[in-house]
């Protein structure tokens, strides 16, 4: 079922919450919405499901306009953040009840819905606790049967929203690679929402960036990592170092010194230069380049992160170093981005390296500056 | 206590061998403290809540099983049992469904003037009894607009079972609400939402999900109203009239008969107002005991 956000705005007593969101998902896909909290992600999906009505726009699955359709007629699947299982009844009865409420002429008999909720169980590897109640069961198992649940009324799409927040690291890891199968396995249309970007790269197959009630980006992981197109995307996912620079015809300038990076279609005056720090070339000497003190250094996992001052304003910059590297508090380390970006203070217009071969173009580019200052 | 204190000691005493210094828990008291305190409140007990208590049935008693039992036979008093049990019979069931609409609307939804409809329902709680019955005496009275007429139509409302009722709705209708309130704006809307995306109806999402939910706070409030509404004497004491065997409820006729120096027959229907009380305390602390996480207000009353 293919699903299309047309021009979506939503306010709350005034207070928007969505502006003019479209968004288009192909049938089958397994979409994320990453962002902050009050990114508007989980307005974005309720809109979806029908639990809130947008002030403007639509909502249409495949051809059909559902805008004015209600959360039953949707025929969505729902897990709810906290799992919202019914605390009275057992696990088998909370799978089957989506079935037992349907009208008189749809309604399976009670064996055919004991024997689908059997099925599921099976699905979702808990077969045997049946006739367990919520509060017996571990968060993770709730959240499976949560999921069985939506399931078992053959929803047209499956909306999760913040499905593994309330988990454990390592549950939510293995919860993770599982929902991956069952999207496999049962072919259906999927956004969840989350704000764990590790979770949107690994799980999804386009990930939504929101941020304060708007889309930012949308994308593969590859896209949203290797392209971010603002600074907000650029900061949000993944880790970055920003460092405020002037632009002179192209010519990228901290202070007074030239840092050595060509940034063409970037406008002149105040702009910001955002790279990764694991992204970066060591130099000895230093014209063109970007150098700085350690001012802070922090052992993480197998590499060495840096903080280090830079220039005459000591704007701190995060850089990754071996841990072979020797310098120590108050050394000096010079370094300059492999790969970058800058986004003019001005206008959102933004340069990377080059545009056809970010990587080996811009390298090469810089790679000639480098000598020539030499 | 004791057995704690003991424990408390022995550790102590381990910790230090030399035993010069004594460690105690930042929030306990000493022995003698904790004595004179507890001391205190059995007294306090003792002296205005179980002798009381035992006095109603010592005098009820007084003077054998067979006056007492003949007492209570009286018809008048059958009368007066039979009236509070009907009053009951009509008010609580009234004030159950209002009390789980009212919570309902004002846990579930949002809406201008929620919180002076809260404030609204506990009214009742605020204003002294003899008023409550006194606003149906005005409303209903020969003087005011509304009871001439319907006593022209054959409807008699006070100094009649139905102006009662109505004085002991208006009593006890914040029990049920007071209690579900706060309980289902604790469950918030998350399972509804659910059931509604699951395709349920309104209805269906109430009956299946809502109303299980709420179910042993909606009895503990039942509980409370019902007492409530059978013990109540203000109000009732306003528009009843006092009419023998008509209108006098259980409270009412114990007044009536203690006036009348009639000391045996007055703590007779006493001993089963008191009884009632017992039955409601010993379910209310099972419920509170068993379902307490259930029972949002418990400790409110």
């Amino acid at each position: 079922m293919d699903l299309s956000i047309k021009s979506a705005r939503k306010e709350f007593d005034g207070f928007p919450a969505l502006h003019d969101v479209s968004l288009d998902i192909r049938s089958g896909e397994l979409i994320a919405l990453l962002g902050p909290s009050g990114s508007g992600k989980t307005t974005l999906l309720r809109l979806i499901a029908g639990l809130e009505r947008p002030t403007e726009g639509a909502v249409f699955f495949g051809e059909e306009d559902a805008s004015s359709r209600s959360v039953q007629e949707r025929n969505v699947g729902f897990v709810f953040q906290h799992y919202a299982l019914f605390r009275h009844m057992t696990v088998a009865d909370n799978i089957g009840f989506g079935l037992k409420v349907r009208p008189g002429s749809s309604r399976p008999p009670k064996e055919e819905i004991r024997r689908r909720a059997s099925e599921l169980l099976d699905l979702i590897q808990l077969s045997g606790l049946e006739n367990r109640y919520p509060s017996q069961l571990s968060g993770g198992q709730r959240q499976r049967v949560a999921l069985a649940r939506a399931l078992a009324i053959e929803p047209k799409v499956l909306l999760l929203d913040e499905p593994f927040g309330a988990l454990d690291a390592q549950v939510r890891r293995e919860l993770r690679r599982w929902l991956r199968e069952i999207h496999d396995r049962t072919g259906h249309t999927t956004v969840f929402v989350t704000h764990d970007q590790e979770e949107a790269l690994e799980l999804a197959d386009r990930v939504v960036v929101m941020s304060q009630g708007r889309i930012e980006q949308v994308g593969s992981a590859d896209d949203v990592y290797d392209q971010p197109n603002s600074p907000f995307v650029y900061g949000f996912i993944g880790d970055s170092s920003v460092l405020p620079v002037q632009v002179e015809n192209g010519q990228l300038w901290l202070q007074d010194r030239s840092i050595g990076i060509t940034a063409r279609n970037v406008a002149d005056g105040a702009a910001k230069l955002y790279f990764r720090p694991h992204d970066i070339e060591l130099l000895d000497g230093c014209g063109g380049c970007i150098a700085g003190t350690v001012a802070a250094s922090r052992r993480v996992a197998g590499t060495r992160r840096v903080e280090l001052e830079v220039g005459g304003a000591r704007e701190r910059v995060e850089i990754e170093l071996p841990i072979e590297h020797t310098a120590g508090a108050n050394g000096r380390i010079a370094f300059r981005p492999k790969r970058w970006k800058v986004f003019s203070e001005r206008e959102q217009t933004a340069s990377t390296p080059t545009t056809e071969d970010p990587r080996i173009g811009g390298f090469d580019e810089r790679e000639l500056m480098l000598a020539t200052t030499l | 206590m004791a057995v704690e204190l003991m424990t408390d000691m022995s550790q102590t005493v381990a910790a230090h061998p030399a035993g010069t210094r004594r460690y105690r828990r930042a929030t306990t008291e000493g022995p003698v403290a904790k004595g004179v305190l507890i001391a205190m409140a059995l007294g306090f007990l003792a002296l205005f809540l179980v002798l009381p208590l035992i006095a109603v049935f010592i005098e009820a008693f007084r003077k054998g099983a067979g006056e007492f039992l003949f007492a209570l036979r009286e018809p008048d008093t059958l009368a007066a049992i039979r009236l509070t049990l009907t009053v009951a019979a009509i008010a609580v069931p009234l004030n159950l469904v209002f009390g789980v609409a009212a919570a309902w609307a004002i846990a579930k939804f949002e809406f201008k003037g929620k919180a002076f409809l809260t404030t609204l329902i506990d009214l009742p709680f605020s204003v002294s009894p003899v008023i409550s019955g006194l606003v149906y005496v005005l409303l209903f009275g020969a003087g005011s607009m509304l009871g001439p007429w319907l006593k022209s139509h054959g409807i008699e409302i006070l100094f009649a079972v139905p102006g009662i009722v109505l004085a002991t709705i208006f009593v006890t209708f914040p029990f049920v609400a007071r209690e579900l309130i706060p309980l289902m704006q604790d469950q918030g809307t998350g399972d509804e939402e659910a059931a509604l995306s699951l395709g349920a109806s309104g209805w269906q999402t109430f009956r299946f999900v809502t109303l299980p939910n709420i179910k042993w706070g909606l009895l503990y409030g039942v509980l409370l109203c019902n007492a409530r509404a059978m013990g109540e004497f203000g109000a009732v004491s306003v528009v009843s009239g006092h009419i023998r065997g008509l209108t006098n409820t259980m409270p009412l006729h114990v007044e009536i008969l203690y006036n009348e120096y009639n000391f045996v027959a007055a703590f007779a229907v006493s001993t089963l107002l008191a009884g009632l009380a017992l039955v409601t305390l010993v379910l209310k602390s099972f419920l509170e005991y068993r379902y307490g996480d259930e029972i949002a207000a418990a400790a409110k009353h």
